[in-house]
């Protein structure tokens, strides 16, 4: 198995636990994860501002791996939303198809449409397979509650990106219970993050995310699990500073789901980051784990 | 005589220049603050530097100047072709410099003449001119795309291309020369016949290159023989074979048709002024210059060793980053890597582009009074940053240009210039960095605010709804958001929204709630549709999209509706343009 990584913006500045803690798991299970170095923005956040600039930052990432015969794996839930509603436009629209390649051809390059786009949890669910994971498991999370959560871009719109059932996806919660923790219900597991409106609005940013919060707290989870770096960067750089602030009273720890993977693995906690994790999971102290 | 008067006001411009631009270390700054004048910064930094000496850090900045100055291991990194391009550059240059131009200066006993000089001196220069066609190539005939070449860059590649070349053609006409023969024959051969200045001339002809008219035809072996013993007297204590000089020797060989003539003209002596001219206002120039890098690279580099923000005085931060725009040799890799470059492509600003946006701080900094609309389209281009910091990575002399976007970002808002996209998801880092931001962090996103409900005024009473042809044009958007046409106003989609959910009184919050403005839509209420707040408290969560029984794309419409926003309030046209319209 080989793909183009996909790590976009915000996991190499800051979140480079979840790029390293998936190349550890990923090369156990043998998959070959290509750079390309050329990749830019994936377009997200311009689709706010300017159309045709998401499209053609989009566009231009599906074509450089078009262009290298490679499929993308993505470990950005936004960044996967953002490549999937482009390949869907670029799809419908031919019109649109032959304006963007033809700014692309300004630099050689062109978009066919023939490039497929996965996300992490999607390469381990269906390509690498939850029997494969489950023969490699050395150290079962025994007693770890985890409160799973999606993240918004990789279930919504159903139609495009096709991740998992809208309403009662369970493809996150196969993938914990793999690793030996227990995926607790939740009431709020498919509700955003809060991330989206951070830096636009805090305070309601931050409402969001502490209902979240609280709503898993309730559901006696040890630490959410989640696999997007925005959804993380709000769970735990803003968890941190919810704390300090008083606007949440008790921590409950975000973990990325390529750690909870590779502790289950028994990759070392040193190579899968934990220690960067700003809101610690005391592993220790939870009993059974 | 004149070359000493040339030389010393070469070296006055260049030690008043270099101090000119040092001194603007400590006065410029990207926002004037009263606590922060050039003395507070002069004595920060003399403290800094005395602090960090007296520290362990010594061993830090060594490894830094011996594999980031001298290697360039951070271009090597980045691009082996550029490595071995810069490398060339770097090392032939200094080496000639060295080898050559000081010790000409300097030692009496300097005689370039002689391997190995004679040797090294052509191999440098022409690890030189391999620098400077790789040069040439990567900016004019690689084709890499949004590489910006300015007149800087053409200059420093001409300058350098005019200095080594002049120095090749000096060599050459020299070896060809007979005036500078019979000159050095005068001065230091001791010939007693005419016969034996025959042979000595025959044998430098044979041998040495040399171009005569009073040697012809082919020469006689004894004769050559005699010439060699007295060139063995008089000449090879100075002089190995010339062509030991590889390049100088193949263009002696090459001009040997018009070497007379050139000789006549005085070539040599010309050439060695044009020579010495090129090298000499180059240094005077080289602080106004592209080569002004050679000192401040090495400053950036080791300043950012042991400076951070945060860690080092705020004093000491902002002279930092005066060097650091100084240091900026505008070699284009942070644009090449640039993650949001190829928006450049639909939205033409130039500042978009990270080696772009340096040039236009370095006009920030000076102080100079820019136009409203130059400080939207510099805040413009620093807010589509999505903060990757991959330019921070790849600058090959460290300029830590994440910080520069900071400092200049919260600079322009300080000022009051007013950016739309401060309320999308690019403010998810400024919200990341509050902390970082001592004050005003809410002042751009009320501006923006007032600046969209200040453009969208409400229609009086009663609203009076557009129809027909009218009603058509109104909003022309992509076939995913047109779907708000078959809305049926259920409500679904605001029942939905947690971002509704999470006020007391909605509308009062967010003007419009998302059924309303899929409402707003249909009736051709176009600017209702744009102020709502709701568009701005947009998640993009799409639970709205997913429950919608009619199959309206809900947030896509809200997605659309801000381009249409963020592109009226840029607006060079009034009129909103048609989307599908790439």
């Amino acid at each position: 198995m080989r793909f183009a990584l996909f790590v976009g913006c915000n996991i190499p500045a800051r979140l480079p636990q979840y790029e390293a803690s998936t190349r550890a798991v990923l090369e156990r299970f043998g998959v070959e994860l290509i750079e390309l170095k050329e990749f830019n923005c994936c377009g997200y956040p311009l689709r706010n501002v300017n159309f045709r600039a998401f499209l053609l930052l989009s566009a231009r990432n599906l074509a450089l791996a078009e262009g290298k015969g490679l499929e993308v794996m993505v470990l950005c839930q936004c960044c996967y939303g953002s490549l999937k509603k482009a390949q869907q436009f670029l799809k419908e629209d031919p019109s649109v198809l032959q304006e963007v390649n033809r700014l692309l051809g300004r630099e050689g390059l062109g978009y066919k449409g023939e490039v497929e786009v996965k996300q992490l949890l999607q390469v381990l669910h269906r390509d690498v397979g939850v029997e494969s994971i489950r023969e490699k498991v050395r150290r079962p999370q025994q007693g770890l509650r985890v409160a799973a959560h999606y993240g918004c871009h990789a279930l919504r719109p159903s139609p495009v990106v096709q991740f998992d059932d809208p309403s009662s996806p369970s493809l996150l919660e196969e993938l914990v219970e793999v690793t030996g923790a227990e995926a607790v219900p939740w009431g709020r597991r498919l509700d955003c993050c809060g991330a989206p409106l951070l830096g636009v609005d805090d305070d309601l940013s931050m409402a969001l995310t502490r209902a979240k919060l609280e709503d898993g707290a309730r559901a006696e989870a040890h630490c959410l699990c989640v696999a997007c770096p925005y959804c993380q960067l709000q769970f735990d750089t803003v968890q941190e500073r919810m704390l300090s602030e008083g606007r949440i009273e008790r921590p409950l720890p975000s973990i990325l789901y390529p750690q909870l993977l590779g502790l289950s693995l028994g990759v070392d906690g040193g190579v899968l980051g934990l220690d960067s994790n700003r809101v610690p999971l005391r592993l220790g102290e939870i009993s059974g784990a | 005589m004149s070359f000493l008067v040339a030389l010393f006001i070469s070296l006055a411009l260049f030690l008043g220049g270099v101090l000119y631009k040092v001194s603007r270390w400590f006065k410029r700054t990207l926002y004037p603050t009263a606590e922060e004048g050039p003395g507070v910064r002069l004595s920060a930094a003399l403290r800094g530097l005395v602090s960090t000496l007296l520290s362990l850090q010594g061993l830090r900045l060594l490894k830094v100047f011996a594999l980031d100055v001298l290697l360039q291991m951070r271009v090597l990194r980045e691009d082996p072709y550029r490595w071995v391009m810069h490398l060339c550059l770097y090392w032939g240059f200094l080496l000639l410099l060295v080898t050559h131009a000081v010790r000409g200066l300097l030692f009496e006993e300097y005689i370039p003449t002689l391997n190995p000089l004679l040797f090294l001196r052509d191999l440098f220069a022409a690890a030189v001119l391999l620098g400077v066609a790789l040069a040439v190539y990567r900016r004019w005939g690689m084709g890499v795309p949004r590489l910006v070449s300015n007149s800087m860059d053409l200059y420093a590649i001409v300058a350098v291309a005019l200095i080594i070349a002049s120095g090749l053609f000096l060599e050459g006409v020299k070896i060809t020369s007979r005036s500078v023969y019979l000159r050095m024959v005068q001065e230091y051969a001791d010939l007693s016949t005419p016969e034996e200045e025959r042979a000595l001339e025959a044998y430098w002809v044979a041998k040495f290159g040399l171009v005569s008219p009073a040697v012809k035809g082919p020469i006689e072996e004894g004769f050559l023989r005699m010439g060699e013993e007295l060139h063995e007297m008089s000449c090879a204590g100075c002089h190995s074979r010339p062509r030991w000089a590889f390049l100088g020797y193949g263009v002696a060989r090459a001009i040997k048709p018009v070497a007379l003539p050139l000789d006549r003209a005085g070539a040599a002596e010309g050439l060695w002024w044009v020579h010495v001219l090129a090298c000499l206002v180059a240094l005077a120039f080289l602080p106004f210059s592209k080569f002004f890098h050679l000192l401040t690279a090495p400053l950036c580099l080791l300043c950012n060793a042991v400076m951070e923000r945060g860690r080092s005085s705020p004093a000491n931060l902002a002279t930092k980053r005066m060097i650091e725009l100084d240091a900026c040799t505008h070699c284009g890799t942070c644009t090449v890597r640039c993650s949001a470059a190829p928006v450049v492509e639909v939205m033409p600003n130039s500042d978009v582009l990270p080696s772009e946006k340096i040039a236009s701080l370095k006009v920030l900094a000076s102080g100079k009074e820019l136009s409203r609309r130059r400080l939207e389209e510099l805040l413009e281009g620093i807010y589509l940053c999505t903060n990757c910091y991959r330019c921070t990575v790849v600058c090959p002399v460290g300029i830590d240009l994440q910080d520069l976007w900071f400092e200049a970002r919260e600079a322009l808002f300080r000022r009051g210039v007013v950016e739309v996209s401060v309320l999308s998801p690019l403010s998810f880092f400024r919200g990341l960095m509050r902390a970082e931001i001592e004050e005003g962090y809410e002042v751009p996103l009320a501006g923006a605010k007032e600046a969209i409900a200040a453009r969208f005024q409400p229609a009086e009473e009663p609203l009076q709804v557009p129809t027909g042809a009218e009603l058509q044009g109104r909003l022309d958007l992509s076939a995913d958001a047109r779907t708000f046409h078959v809305c049926f106003s259920c409500q679904t989609c605001s029942n939905a929204c947690p971002v509704v959910a999470n006020y007391d009184d909605p509308e009062g919050a967010l003007g419009l709630l998302p059924h309303q403005i899929m409402r707003a839509c249909a009736l051709g209420l176009r600017e209702l549709a744009f102020r709502a707040e709701m568009l701005w408290r947009c998640l993009t969560c799409y639970q709205c999209q997913e429950l919608c029984p009619q199959g309206v794309r809900v947030a896509d419409v809200l997605y659309e509706l801000k381009t249409l926003v963020v592109e009226s309030m840029k607006g060079k046209e009034d009129e909103v343009r048609p989307l599908r319209r790439l």
